[in-house]
This record gives C-alpha cells, structure tokens and sequence, in this order.
C-alpha cells in the first residue's frame, strides 16, 4: 500500500515536473472549468488544434515541432498569473491568456521578461500604441474599433445621422465591460447620440432590473458587452420584453453560438467580429484529416468551426505567422521568446498569406509595426440566423473611426507610460 | 394613476418574484442546516448537478462520453432517444437519492461529532468534486432546458395593464415574466409540502428531533443515517427545482453553480434554520434590491444588487443577529 502510494507520487511529480521537449512552446492559459468553460473550452480547442495540425501535416514551424502546454485558469486573475509564473520557464514564446483582467496582470510580467503577449480581441486597447506597450500584440481589432464599428453600423442602417438616438450600453461591470466607455462618450460627443449605461454584475445571472429599465427607456439601440452567462441571460431577456434583436449589436464576446441559445428568440440579433463564421475553409479539410479523424483533437472535435474555435485558432495562426516570421528575421529555427516578439512585430497579413494558410477572407488585412501594434482595426459585422441557427457574415470589415481611437489610445498609453516610468521607444 | 407610480409596482412585483428564485436556493440550505447543523457550501453545485442530469436523462445524452470516447476511442454521445420531462425528472431525483446516500456513507458518516467547521470543510471538498464529476459526467457545454415552463412577458397583463397610465404619459403596461410567475407557484407548493411534512408526519417530526438534539434524537431510537440521507434528498430535490428555474432562463451551465451567492444573504435575514425565513427572506431581499437599484442606482452607476443585498441582510443582522426567524441560541454560562 506505502508502495503505491509512493509510486503514485513519484510518477505525479515526474508529470507536473517533466520538461517541455518540443522546441517551440505556446502555452495555452486556457479555462475548461467554471463559469465560464463553455466560452473558454472550445477557444482552447482551436488554438491546441492549430498547433497540432502544423506539427502533423507541416512538421511543426520551418521543421521545429510545437507544444501548447495547458494551464487551467478558471477564468481567475490571481489563478493565471501563477499559470503564467509556472510555465513562463518552460521557454514560452507568447502567452494569449484569453482575459481582459488576466491580460492586464501580465503587461508588465511579460515586458520585464521578454514575452510577447498576445491579446486577439480583448486586454488593454491602449495596448496598441508598440511606443509604450512593446510587448502587447492586440491586432486585428480592439475593444474600441469593435465599438466605433457597431456605431458606423448604426448610422449606415440610419440614413448617416443618429443624433436623435439613444443607444444603451449593457456591459459586464469589470475592466473588460467598461473598456468601450471612453470610445462610446467620445462618439456620443461627436455624432450627437444620447448614451445611457446599464452595468450588470458577475455573473449576470439576474439581470431583472436592467431589462425593466431597458423596457421602460425603449433605447433605439442596445450595444452589449457580456461573457459567459450574462450573454444568455440578457439575450433571453430582450427577447421577453420583445425587444427588437436587428437593433440590438454586441462585441464578438457576445457573438458565439452560445449566446444565441434561444434560436429563433435571437433571430436578427448582430455582433461585431473580426473573422470569419462557418468552417468552409480549406484549412478545415486540413484539420479533419490531420487532427479530427487521427484522434488528436483538444476536445472531442464538436466544437470544430463555432465561432469560439474559429477564433481560438485564429489566434494560434498569427502566433505560428509570428513565429515562422522570427525564424525568418534571426535565421535560426530555435527561436527565443525576444526574437518571437520581433516577428509579431514584422508581421504582415495579406490575402494572399490568407488564402496560403487555408483561410483565404476569415480574416482583414493588416500589417503590424514598432508604433503600431494594433494593426487598422477593421471590423465585420455578422448576425445571427434563427432559422438555420448560424452566424452569417453581413457586413464587411471595415476601418473604424481611427482617427478618434488613435486619439484615446495615445492619451491612455502616454498615462500609463507616465505611471510606470516608461520611456516610449523612438519609432 | 402616474407612469412612476405603475414602474415602481412593477419593480416590487418582479423583486418579489426575484426574491421567490433566491428563496428556492435557499430553501436548500435550510433544509440541510436544520437537520445536520452542517452549511451546506454545495448547495449551489447540487442545483446545476441536479439541472445537469435532468438535461442529460431528458435528452438522451451518454454520460461520461468524453472518457469513453478518450479510453476507447469510440464516438459515442447520445443514446438516439429522448426521455419524456416527468420521467426524466423521476429519473433525476432517483440519482440525487443516490447521491445523498453517498454523501451520507462515505463523508456525513465518518464526520460525525466533529465541529461544524470541519464539516463546512467537507461541503467545499464536496462542492468541488461535484462540479467536477458534472463536467466529466455531462460535459461544459450550455445546455438548453426545455421542460415546457412558459417564457416572456404576460402579454394578457401587459395589454390589460396598458390603460392604467394617466394620458400623455409613456407607459407600456405591467411587465411580469411567466416564468416567475410559475416559479412563485411551485415555490408556495414548496413551501407548504415541506411544512406539512415536517409538522405532520412521522418521519418529519423525527428530522425536527434531529434538529433540536442528535443525542436525544438517537436516544429514543431515531436513526441518523436515515435522517441525513431523507434531508439530503430533499435539499437535492430542492436543487433540482431551483436548476429548472434558474436553469430555463440562462441555459444549463456551470455559472448556475453561483446561484448559491444570491441565497446567502437571504439566509441572514432569514435566518439558518427557518423555511419560512427564507421565503420571506428571499422576498425582503428580491423586493429591496430591485427597488434600491431602481430608486438609487441610476445616482452611484448602477449594478448595485449584488452588493446591496448584503448590506440589506447586515442591516437587519444588527438588531436580529440570528436573523428575522432564526431560533435565539441562549447559553449557560
């Protein structure tokens, strides 16, 4: 009995403690537990999926096979900055740790060690400005180009003015939810539209008094930015109070298939994203070939081309783009995590790199500098189909209103340079 | 009447009915504390445990599919039939009797004597365990929950309510939710089942002997074992019902297990020990929430109820420490 008990312990330790041998490391911080598993898990699915493709049809990136070694961050703060702590020695190239609040922990971790942090969709938004945030990577599209979009999409369905309307903001009350305020009272001010703000607490399982208020006010429009249940709940909401869902945008983390559980009671409803929908890309020929039917699948392959997957793997691609872009710049194939962040940051994606991966239009163009490591923001706009129970693309990605963000993105990075004795980098 | 006047019984209609959904979880709680002294931290995870398994009986979903399929390479994950809703619900209240069982055998049962914090301890283990063994058994994904209860707004209400404004003033008629409305419906069902058992029956009368004193309770030949597995299955039975109801407005997902933080601030002005209290605790909380949110909320920023509800229960704490019903524990010195 002590002998197995030992052996156990031993064979525990020797698990938890081997060394990563693969070359090439991107650990994943995902979360397939808690509150917000059903968002997390199938993201996690795409990024691990994507490596694992590169390494079964392509040996890995320019010959060096990859590892997605996975921390379990429950979608807690304190939980992934000890993942980050953990697996940040076992040569970790970038880290995408799929949270705004987690994101914001590992701004200065990551600069003061050297690892680029990616944040696809979410984080800091001033994390754009490369001057200031040299190891932030938040391109293709931000929190505040996700809410410049919606609004010129607001005006695009209204004739061009919106100066008599008024559009509510319902928002996750966190760092993440409150992140477009600034954009939106900014272009309150510029367009002439009233903006009321309705913030709803974690979880967001009752949100009874912010639909009676929404009942009562009848905005013409309602932006949502929600996680997790939040989503289904406010969905589900706004449709018992029958309010009408082609007036209702929500950012792309309130555009999944989850959030649109009621079918039919969403039809219309629409949300910004800055990919594609569906699975019709050659790429997922690729990833049921290699991945799917060789058993190699993250998961148990349901999740493969929901909008969550789509983006998971989205994400792992631009990293993998980054990396075989570093081995290119240093002409070695071993790359360390510095060397990672000057590919990110000579990264340019074209159509043609697109359609080269298997993806040709899942995604916008865009080129990343020194100063910006934002890329254009170009933002699309889909909707959900109650009928066939899908997301459809329907407006293209377009530029944002750049000209303001920029603005705020300036303003907010030099703050932040300024509290942290930052000297922006001269390019 | 003014619109403001017909917003602001709204906004208590539906706080009341808010407050029947808290008092449904914490009924819960009640049950189990009553009967075991125990605080029950699992409560929250036996309501999405219970709406997990109902999904999954209902829908024909193959349990611990992933793993199968992970051992053995198969692809199985659903049986290929649908279970009708009541025999699902039979079904789903057989596992959380077995479920009680367990707890009773292989936690309850070695913990006996010990201090309360000890099995306040084993609540958390148990809380764990179980949204771990819901994920591996049912998987993480949303379920939807269809068990036939109505949703949306009572048109009928809605309609008849609409000429109550005096003209000229924007009202769009009384807004309640059927699904509320149901749930205050089967929660006063609740309720007095649960009384009537406890006041009239034998077995109930036993568990209020329990409550009062195990060592007396096992004197006069009342089995514990017996009562912690009934009062398990109950509280189980019990979150089974608050995972319909809270289940059919978000869907079955892991985020049901935090329902319980809703319930805890109505069992401290309800009190630990008392049913009634925490229906009526529920209510106070639902109802004044709904109303500070409505009245002051738009002032500070809103998203007040979360916190509100505490501040609530802390105010009627002061003058009532062991809460609006709880039993006043007097101590020889």
């Amino acid at each position: 009995m002590k002998f197995t008990k030992l052996a156990t312990v031993a064979l525990t330790t020797l698990a938890v403690s081997a060394p990563v041998v693969a070359d090439l490391v991107f650990p994943s911080l995902s979360y397939r537990t808690g509150p917000y598993a059903a968002g997390g898990a199938p993201y996690a699915d795409g990024y691990a999926d994507y490596f694992t493709l590169l390494n079964e049809r392509d040996g890995g990136i320019g010959g060096v096979l990859t590892a997605v070694p996975e921390c379990e961050t429950g979608y807690n703060t304190a939980k992934g900055v000890e993942c980050y702590e953990a697996t940040k020695g076992d040569g970790a190239l970038a880290y995408q740790p799929l949270s705004t609040g987690i994101t914001y922990q590992l701004i200065p971790k990551t600069m003061a060690d050297d690892i680029p942090l990616m944040t696809q969709g979410y984080g800091r938004t001033s994390g754009a400005n490369g001057k200031v945030f040299s190891h932030v990577f938040n391109f293709p599209a931000n929190y505040w180009s996700g809410a410049s979009r919606i609004i010129n999409r607001i005006m695009e369905e209204n004739g061009g003015t919106i100066s008599d309307r008024n559009i509510a903001l319902v928002y996750h009350n966190s760092g993440y939810g409150k992140e477009p305020i600034p954009t939106l009272k900014a272009l309150a001010t510029k367009h002439g539209f009233n903006l009321t703000l309705i913030p709803v607490d974690h979880p967001g399982q009752e949100q009874k008094s912010q639909w009676l208020q929404i009942r009562r006010e009848r905005p013409d429009n309602i932006i949502l930015y929600g996680w997790g249940v939040m989503n289904q709940v406010a969905l589900k909401e706004a449709a018992n109070i029958r309010y009408p869902m082609d007036q209702m945008f929500g950012i792309w983390w309130s555009g999944t298939e989850n959030d649109a559980l009621e079918g039919m009671g969403s039809h219309g409803y629409k949300a910004a994203t800055f990919h594609n929908v569906g699975s019709d890309y050659p790429v997922y020929k690729d990833i049921q070939k290699f991945v799917v039917d060789a058993g190699l699948t993250a998961g148990d392959g349901s999740n493969v081309g929901t909008v969550l997957y789509n983006r998971g793997m989205y994400s792992a691609m631009l990293a993998a783009a980054g990396a075989a872009n570093a081995q290119e710049i240093h002409g070695v194939k071993d790359i360390t995590s510095g060397m990672m962040r000057d590919g990110l940051e000579a990264l340019n994606v074209t159509n043609e790199f697109m359609a080269a991966a298997g993806m040709p239009e899942f995604g916008p163009e865009f080129s990343v500098s020194c100063s910006n490591h934002g890329g254009p923001g170009n933002v699309g706009i889909q909707q959900w189909d109650g009928n066939s129970r899908e997301w459809k693309l329907v407006g293209g990605f377009e530029a944002p209103d750049m000209e303001l963000i920029n603005a705020l993105i300036k303003a907010d990075s030099e703050a932040y340079a300024a509290e942290n004795n930052i000297t922006p980098r001269d390019c | 009447m003014s619109a403001d006047f017909l917003y602001t019984i709204e906004v208590i209609l539906n706080g009341l009915m808010a407050g029947v959904m808290y008092s449904l979880v914490a009924l819960g709680f009640v049950l189990i504390f009553k009967a075991s002294g125990i605080f029950n931290y699992a409560q929250g995870v036996m309501a999405l445990f219970a709406a997990l398994t109902l999904v999954g009986i209902q829908t024909g979903q193959v349990p611990f599919s992933h793993l199968i399929n992970a051992i053995f390479g198969t692809n199985v994950h659903h049986f290929g039939w649908q279970v009708p809703t009541l025999l699902a619900i039979a079904l789903t209240i057989g596992v959380m009797v077995v479920f009680a069982i367990i707890v009773e055998r292989y936690i309850l049962h070695h913990l006996v004597n010990q201090e309360p914090i000890i099995l306040f301890m084993a609540t958390i283990g148990l809380a764990y365990f179980m949204e771990g063994f819901g994920d591996i058994m049912w998987g993480s994904d949303i379920k939807t929950l269809d068990v036939g209860l109505p949703s949306g707004g009572s048109l009928w209400l809605e309609e008849y309510t609409l000429g109550w404004a005096a003209e000229g003033e924007q009202y769009y008629g009384m807004y309640l939710d059927k699904l509320d409305m149901v749930a205050s419906l089967v929660a006063i069902v609740l309720v007095v089942s649960l009384t009537i058992f406890s006041q009239y029956t034998t077995t109930g009368r036993a568990l209020r002997a329990v409550a009062d004193d195990h060592q007396a309770a096992l004197s006069v030949g009342i089995s514990l074992r017996t009562i912690w597995v009934i009062v398990w299955s109950i509280a189980g039975f019990v979150a089974l019902v608050a995972g319909i109801m809270w289940g059919a407005k978000s869907g079955v997902q892991f985020s049901l297990s935090l329902i319980a933080l809703k319930a805890l601030p109505v069992l401290m002005l309800g009190g630990f020990t008392s049913i009634p209290g925490a229906i009526i605790g529920g209510l106070i909380i639902g109802v004044g929430e709904k109303l500070f949110e409505y009245a002051i909320g738009p002032m500070i920023g809103g998203a007040t109820e979360n916190w509100f509800a505490y501040v609530l229960a802390l105010m009627f704490l002061v003058f009532r420490p062991q809460g609006l019903f709880g039993e006043k524990i007097i101590e020889r010195v």
